[in-house]
């Protein structure tokens, strides 16, 4: 199938560029290490940031590795021969994001509860986190993929992508932060789960339209 | 059979051509020629549908898609030169055993580095596993690009070979050169920086 073989490709290649994977994971890391150095090691304020400093990071690493999903392939080529093939686009970019998540939300959401703990969020916080990363990160990268492909052609693409995308990560980060703060308290958050999932729902359905129209745009310059 | 009418296009405000007509049939060979930036690559673009801000008809009758080598490589330094084909033939529809790509690359001159990651390659060798799919995939149009650049004599003579073959076949092929061709049938050439 090709959507698959799209992903097992992507992968591949970035297996074997295993830096340019890492960078955006490392970033995720030292930013929220940074935090209790930066306010203070207490556990009050820390389990009062946590939620926000978790997400910020994860929202500003899935920005930082955007660039890089259609970049390589415009330069040396391939997304031309993608573009023309006779299969759908749609199909190969909706590939292409989702191994661009498996090889950075994914990652994230698994570092998470770790990092919470780092940053004395509770055990229930600790699940509110792990769920609405889970929810949240594959929505940052299908949004992400559409300002990527529409900046792809551009030599400086890379702060665009931010300006254009940001405005849309906003009500994710909203969503997800108080999911946790509710989770945190031990309430019942199931609301925002939903809403979580019926934006990314969404996101499914419309991203990788979005993408590829924008893909086509990019190539015709 | 390709059918090209009263094509016209500008890009930056000034004017590539126009009134360009043009029609190639199975078995003929059409070689587009020009100065640098009189828009070669972008009428193979519009061809090719990847660029779509023109006027004028561009007709296709074919049964399936035609094959384009551009000028960029369109291959992945990170992955070897068999799975860079197998991802390429993919893209056509073709599936393609192992000993078909081992063909093509042995036919290419590049037996012994199936499994050698493009990154490692020099740029003629990149070329050539790009060029391969000339000798893996069934199609029956080429587009080529400058295909013979970066490419040594007996790479061009080769290809050559390969295209007198293909055009035995039935192919039609419409190329940019700034190479000299020598085929033992007769090409056709338009010239798109003179008035038509």
């Amino acid at each position: 199938m090709m959507f698959i073989a799209a992903i097992k490709r992507d992968l591949l290649v970035m297996f074997r560029n295993p830096a340019e994977v890492l960078n955006p994971l490392m970033f995720f890391v030292i930013v929220i290490s940074l935090f209790p150095l930066g306010i203070s090691p207490s556990e009050k304020a820390l389990a009062e940031i946590a939620p926000g400093v978790i997400w910020v990071a994860a929202l500003l690493a899935t920005l930082l590795s955007m660039d890089l999903l259609f970049r390589s392939d415009y330069e040396d080529g391939s997304l031309e021969q993608m573009a023309i093939s006779e299969r759908p686009l749609i199909v190969i970019v909706g590939g292409k994001i989702v191994s661009h998540w498996l090889m950075s939300g994914l990652p994230l959401t698994l570092l998470s509860p770790l990092l919470a703990m780092m940053l004395f969020v509770n055990e229930s916080g600790i699940i509110a986190i792990a769920i609405s990363l889970l929810l949240g990160t594959p929505i940052l990268s299908l949004l992400g993929a559409v300002g990527a492909a529409l900046t792809v052609g551009l030599r400086k693409g890379g702060v665009l992508i931010a300006i254009l995308i940001l405005p849309l990560y906003i009500p994710i980060l909203i969503l997800a932060t108080e999911l946790i703060k509710t989770g945190i308290t031990g309430g019942d958050y199931s609301g925002h789960m939903f809403w979580l999932g019926a934006l990314l729902a969404f996101s499914i359905g419309l991203a990788p339209i979005a993408a590829s129209a924008g893909v086509k745009i990019s190539l015709s310059h | 059979m390709l059918q090209v009418a009263d094509l016209y296009c500008e890009r930056q405000r000034r004017m590539l051509f126009e009134h360009l007509s043009f029609a190639v049939s199975p078995g003929e060979l059409l070689l587009i020629k020009g100065r640098n930036g009189s828009g070669k690559t972008t009428l193979l673009k519009i061809l090719t549908g990847l660029f779509e801000d023109y006027s004028g008809e561009v007709t296709w009758s074919l049964d399936s898609w035609p094959l384009f080598i551009s000028h960029k490589p369109g291959v992945k330094g990170q992955l070897s030169a068999r799975e860079n084909l197998t991802w390429l033939a993919r893209l056509h529809q073709s599936s393609v055993s192992a000993n078909q790509i081992d063909d093509a690359l042995y036919a290419v001159g590049l037996a012994g580095f199936e499994d050698v990651n493009c990154d490692s390659m020099s740029e003629g060798q990149r070329k050539r596993v790009n060029l391969a799919r000339l000798f893996l995939i069934d199609s029956p149009a080429w587009i080529l690009d400058e295909p013979l650049s970066a490419i040594d004599v007996d790479g061009v003579a080769l290809l050559q070979e390969r295209i007198e073959r293909y055009l035995d076949g039935g192919g039609m092929v419409i190329m940019t050169s700034h190479q000299a061709l020598e085929l033992s049938r007769e090409t056709r050439v338009i010239n798109i920086s003179e008035p038509q």
